[in-house]
C-alpha cells in the first residue's frame, strides 16, 4: 500500500517548508528512516525522512518550492505497486515532537484533515538541478571557509563557473568581521523603480517574532560602561595557556559573566508567561549570531556551570552550525536570557530587542581605548559599553540596575568569576 | 593595386600568424604583411633553431658521459657548422609549415614592409590595403646592443643571437652579456661545442626573473661544468678589435680585464615600433616603448590593435599566440576567455631546464602572502636516477589558507614539459590537493610534482 510523504512540522514554529534538495529521486528505493529531502524551515535546514519502505514516486514538489505543513510532497509505493493519480490514503504522521505544545497542536489540527492533494505526475523533464553549482576547487574552498553560498555568486569563469576573483571583494581597511555579514540575496539591480523579493522563511520568522517583542513588550534600557583592562589581560593569559586548544573571545567572557551574574539575580533570569512569571533556576544564554539573510540565537545551556574554555568551544561550534543552517531545534530554543554583540562592527553602544518570552538581553559594544580618570590621573583604558533591554513586566529599574552592576564588577575583576 | 580585407595583420611572427589563422577560421577575410620569412623571430632566428642547437649540445654531453652507462662512444668530435646547418633546416621546415597554414586557411600573404595609414589602411610599397574591421600590429622585437659602453653589434666580434645562429664555427672563447633565457641557452650550446664561455650578468644572480633557488641550482651546475659565471657584474668598457674583444668587468668590488674572441649581447630586446606609421594613426606607446593597449588589446587608435612583443611583456611567443586568438575572437564578436597574464609559463631550455609559472618566493614575500613552500629534489626520484638527470627540483608555493598554487618552479630534465600540469591546474584554480590527488604514473619525473604538493601539505612520502 502506498504511503504519502507529508511536509512535516520539523520545528515547533514551522508552518511551511521549502524543499531545498531532494536526496532521493522518483523511482529510487527508500527505507524507513532514510533522508528523502532537505527542507528549509523557518529556522534551519532539516531532513525529511521516509516513514515507510518502498519506492519513491510522484514527487510533487520541485526543489526550491515552498508548501504548507501537511501537504503531500511525494508517495512511497510498495515495491512493484503502481500508484494512481491521488494517493492520500494513509493518515499523516504525527509531527516530530519537540519544544512547547501550542503551535504543534495547531499543526496537528491542520493535518488531521488533509485536503485531498492531487499529485500531478512529474513532467518528463525533471526540473534543472539548481543545487549543482559550477565552481573551481579553489573557489569552493574559499566559499566554504567564508561561509558563502556559491549558489548566490555570479560566476565569471568559462561557462559561468565561479572562480576566485568572484569571491574576492574590494580590499577593506577595516578588520574583517569574525563572521560573514548578513547578505540578503538581493537580485541584480534592475531598471524597474523597485524589486519585490519574497520573504524567506527565516525573514518571515524574524518579522513575526520581533513584532511581538518591541510592540507589546514595555522595554526600558540601562547602559553602563565597563573597564575591560583586566579582562583583556586575563583573556591574553588564558589564550596563551590554551595554546592551540582553542581561543577565548571577549564574547565568551561576557556570556560567562552574564550567566554568573544571573545566578545571583534570579529576578532577571525569567520568562513572562501571560498569567505567571517563570523564574528559571537554570541559566541558558542565547547568543545572537548573524547568518546569511538574518540572525538566529543558538543557546549555551547551563552557561553558569561551564568553564570559559567550554563556552568558547561551544560558541564556536554553534555559530558555525548556525551559519551552515544546521542547528537542531533544541540548539536554538529555551534560552533564559540573551547576549547580542556588535562590537566587532565598531558599534559603541546599541539597544537590542528582547527575544520573548525572555525578560532581558544585553547588547555589547566594541572595546575602545579611552582616557579615564583613575586615582586622580588621566590614563588610557580599554572600555566597553553594555546596554541591557528589560521587560518592565518582569524587571524593574532597580532590579535591572543591580544585575548590571554585578555584571560590571565581574568583568572588571575577572577573578571574581572564580568565586 | 589596392585591396580590401576584414582584418590586416602587420607581421607574420607567432602572434601574427596565429591571429591570421584564427581570423580566417572565424570567416573573416585576412591578410598578413611580412617583410621577411613567415614565422618571425621565433621560427627563424629564435625559439626553434636554438632548440635544435640545444639538442645537439645535449647529445654531445650525453656521449661524453655515455661510458658510465656502458656505452663507449670514443672521442666525441663536435662541429658547430653541421649543427647550425641542421638547425637551419628545422627553421625552414617550420617557416614552410606556416606558409602552408596560410594557404590552407586562405590567408593572403603580402610580402614587404607595411606602414600604417589613417582609416585602417596599410601601405606596402605602392599599394594601399584597407581593413574593414581592424588592423592588428604584430611587428615583434629585435636584439639590441649596448653602444654606450662600446659594445655596438658589429656582427663579427660583437654579435647577437641573430649572428650566433649562423656561425660556421664555434668561437674559441665567448663572453655572453646577459644571463636571461637567451644568454643561458647560448652558454649551454657553445660550452658543449668546446668554447670557453664566460657568462656575465648585471643583476645579483643569473636567471634574475626566476626563483632564487632556480638561479642557484643553475649557477652551481654551470660552474661545475666549467662555465664562468659572474653575476652582479658591470661591464664598464668594451673594446672591439678585429679578432678579439677586451672587456673591463667590475664585480665584487674588483675590476678584471677579460679578453675573448667574441662577445654575445644577450641583454634585452627592443620592440619594432619605428617607421610603421604609429604616430600618424594616433597609436601611442608607453614610457617603456611598448604600444599602449586596453584589456581588449585595442590601441589608442580605434580599429588598430596590437599583440605580441610590441603589446608589452612578457615577450614570449606563446603569450603573443594567445593574444592573436583572443583579439580575433573579440573582433568576430565572441567572448573569449580573458587572458591570465599571471599564468604564462616561462621556460629556459638550457640543461638542466628551468620552467616556472606564477609567483617566485620573493614575490610572495613582497606581497606579504601567507604561503608554504613544498619541495622535491629529482635526486630522490626513481626515474631521474635511472636517466642520470638528478639535478634540480620541483618547488611549489602554496597559499596557506586555501591551498592555491601561487607559483611553481622546476629545474631539471624535461622541466619544460612538466610545467604544463601546473599551468592547467592554475588556469582551472585547482589547489595543491587536486594536483596531488591526480594519480601520477610511476616512475616518472612528474611524480616530483605530486611529491612537492604533498611536501607543501607536510606529508611528503618519498623523502
Amino acid at each position: 500500500m502506498a504511503t504519502n510523504v507529508y511536509m512535516e512540522a520539523l520545528s515547533p514554529t514551522m508552518e511551511e517548508g521549502r524543499v531545498a534538495k531532494w536526496h532521493k529521486r522518483d523511482g529510487d528505493a527508500v527505507k524507513t528512516g532514510e533522508t528523502l529531502a532537505e527542507v528549509e524551515t523557518d529556522k534551519a535546514v532539516m531532513d525529511l525522512v521516509a516513514r515507510a519502505d518502498g519506492v519513491l514516486r510522484q514527487v510533487a514538489v520541485a526543489e526550491g518550492q515552498t508548501v504548507p505543513v501537511g501537504s503531500v510532497v511525494a508517495v512511497i509505493a510498495a515495491p512493484g505497486e503502481t500508484v494512481g493519480a491521488t494517493a492520500a490514503s494513509a493518515p499523516p504522521p504525527a509531527p516530530v515532537p519537540s519544544g512547547s505544545g501550542k503551535r504543534e497542536t495547531g499543526n496537528v489540527a491542520t493535518m488531521t484533515a488533509p485536503a485531498p492533494v492531487v499529485v500531478a505526475p512529474l513532467p518528463a523533464t525533471a526540473p534543472s538541478d539548481a543545487t549543482r553549482v559550477k565552481a573551481s576547487p579553489l573557489a569552493r574552498r574559499m566559499a566554504k571557509e567564508a561561509g558563502v553560498d556559491l549558489k548566490l555568486v555570479t560566476g565569471s569563469g568559462p561557462g559561468g563557473r565561479v572562480v576566485k576573483k568572484d569571491l574576492e571583494r574590494a580590499p577593506s581597511t577595516a578588520p574583517a568581521p569574525p563572521f560573514p555579514i548578513s547578505r540578503f540575496p538581493l537580485p541584480e539591480r534592475s531598471a524597474a523603480p523597485y524589486d519585490d523579493v519574497p520573504l524567506t522563511q527565516i525573514r518571515k520568522t524574524i518579522a513575526k517574532r520581533l513584532a511581538t517583542s518591541l510592540g507589546p513588550i514595555p522595554h526600558f534600557f540601562l547602559t553602563t560602561e565597563v573597564d575591560m583592562e583586566r579582562a583583556s589581560e586575563a583573556r591574553d593569559a588564558l589564550n596563551k595557556q590554551l595554546g592551540d586548544r582553542g581561543k577565548v573571545s571577549f564574547n565568551d567572557i561576557v556570556i560567562k559573566a552574564t550567566a554568573l551574574a544571573l545566578g545571583t539575580h534570579r529576578a532577571c533570569n525569567a520568562w513572562f508567561q501571560e498569567d505567571h512569571i517563570r523564574y528559571w533556576n537554570e541559566v541558558h544564554i542565547g547568543m545572537a549570531v548573524a547568518v546569511e539573510d538574518g540572525l538566529i540565537t543558538p543557546v549555551i545551556r547551563s552557561a553558569d556551570l561551564k568553564s570559559l574554555g567550554e563556552i568558547g568551544r561551544e560558541a564556536k561550534d554553534l555559530a558555525e552550525k548556525a551559519r551552515n543552517r544546521r542547528l537542531q531545534p533544541n540548539e536554538y530554543t529555551g534560552a533564559t536570557f540573551s547576549v547580542s554583540n556588535l562590537g566587532m562592527f565598531d558599534i559603541d553602544q546599541f539597544t537590542a530587542v528582547i527575544n520573548p518570552p525572555e525578560a532581558g538581553i544585553i547588547a555589547v559594544g566594541s572595546i575602545v581605548q579611552k582616557p579615564v580618570v583613575l586615582d586622580g590621573q588621566v590614563t588610557a583604558r580599554r572600555r566597553m559599553r553594555l546596554t541591557m533591554s528589560c521587560d518592565h513586566r518582569v524587571i524593574d529599574g532597580a532590579t535591572g540596575a543591580a544585575f548590571l552592576q554585578t555584571l560590571k564588577q565581574m568583568l572588571e575583576n575577572p577573578l571574581a568569576m572564580l568565586l | 593595386m589596392a585591396s580590401q580585407f576584414d582584418v590586416i595583420i602587420l607581421g607574420g611572427g607567432p602572434a601574427g600568424y596565429v591571429a591570421a589563422i584564427r581570423s580566417a577560421q572565424l570567416g573573416m577575410s585576412t591578410a598578413v604583411i611580412e617583410k621577411d620569412k613567415l614565422g618571425g623571430v621565433c621560427v627563424n632566428i629564435g625559439c626553434i633553431p636554438t632548440k635544435a642547437l640545444l639538442h645537439s649540445a645535449y647529445i654531445a654531453r650525453l656521449l661524453r658521459e655515455a661510458k658510465e652507462f656502458g656505452i663507449e662512444a670514443g672521442a666525441v668530435k663536435t662541429d658547430y657548422g653541421v649543427a647550425m646547418q641542421r638547425s637551419r633546416k628545422v627553421s625552414d621546415q617550420n617557416s614552410k609549415g606556416v606558409e602552408f597554414l596560410m594557404k590552407k586557411n586562405k590567408v593572403t600573404v603580402i610580402k614587404g614592409s607595411g606602414v600604417l595609414l589613417p582609416g585602417r589602411k596599410v601601405k606596402v610599397g605602392g599599394d594601399s590595403h584597407e581593413a574593414k574591421k581592424a588592423v592588428i600590429i604584430a611587428t615583434g622585437s629585435r636584439v639590441k646592443g649596448l653602444p654606450q659602453i662600446g659594445l655596438e653589434i658589429n656582427k663579427t666580434t660583437v654579435i647577437s643571437s641573430d649572428e650566433a645562429l649562423f656561425l660556421e664555427k664555434a668561437p674559441a672563447s665567448l663572453a655572453i652579456i646577459g644571463a636571461g633565457a637567451v644568454g643561458m641557452e647560448f652558454a649551454d650550446i657553445f660550452h658543449a661545442f668546446g668554447t670557453k664561455v664566460t657568462l656575465i650578468e648585471a643583476l645579483p644572480r643569473i636567471l634574475p626573473l626566476e626563483d632564487p633557488e632556480a638561479s642557484d641550482a643553475l649557477a652551481k651546475s654551470y660552474k661545475k661544468r666549467g662555465i664562468d659565471v659572474i653575476p652582479g657584474a658591470k661591464v664598464k668598457k668594451g673594446t672591439a678589435g678585429k679578432d678579439k674583444v677586451t672587456l673591463e668587468v667590475e664585480a665584487n668590488g674588483a675590476t678584471q680585464k677579460l679578453e675573448v674572441a667574441t662577445v654575445l649581447m644577450a641583454a634585452g630586446r627592443a620592440v619594432n615600433t619605428e617607421n610603421i606609421g604609429l604616430a600618424d594613426c594616433g597609436v601611442q606607446v608607453t614610457e617603456r616603448g611598448f604600444i599602449k593597449v586596453d584589456a581588449g588589446l585595442q590601441t589608442t587608435a580605434p580599429g588598430y590593435y596590437a599583440i605580441g612583443d610590441v603589446a608589452g611583456p612578457p615577450m614570449l611567443a606563446h603569450k603573443g599566440m594567445r593574444e592573436g586568438v583572443t583579439v580575433t575572437e573579440l573582433l568576430a564578436g565572441k567572448k573569449p576567455h580573458a587572458i591570465r597574464y599571471d599564468n604564462v609559463p616561462s621556460v629556459t631550455y638550457c640543461h638542466p631546464e628551468v620552467a616556472s609559472i606564477g609567483l617566485t618566493e620573493d614575490q610572495c614575500k613582497e606581497r606579504k602572502l601567507d604561503y608554504v613552500a613544498g619541495r622535491f629534489p629529482f635526486s630522490a626520484n626513481g626515474r631521474a636516477r635511472g636517466t642520470g638527470e638528478t639535478e634540480g627540483f620541483v618547488k611549489l608555493l602554496r597559499d596557506k589558507t586555501y591551498g592555491e598554487i601561487l607559483g611553481a618552479h622546476i629545474v631539471g630534465g624535461h622541466a619544460s614539459e612538466i610545467i604544463h600540469e601546473l599551468a592547467v591546474a592554475r588556469e582551472n584554480e585547482y589547489t595543491v590537493e587536486e594536483v596531488e590527488l591526480a594519480i601520477h604514473a610511476h616512475p616518472t619525473m612528474s611524480e616530483a610534482v605530486a611529491q612537492a604538493a604533498l611536501d607543501s601539505l607536510g606529508r611528503v612520502v618519498d623523502m
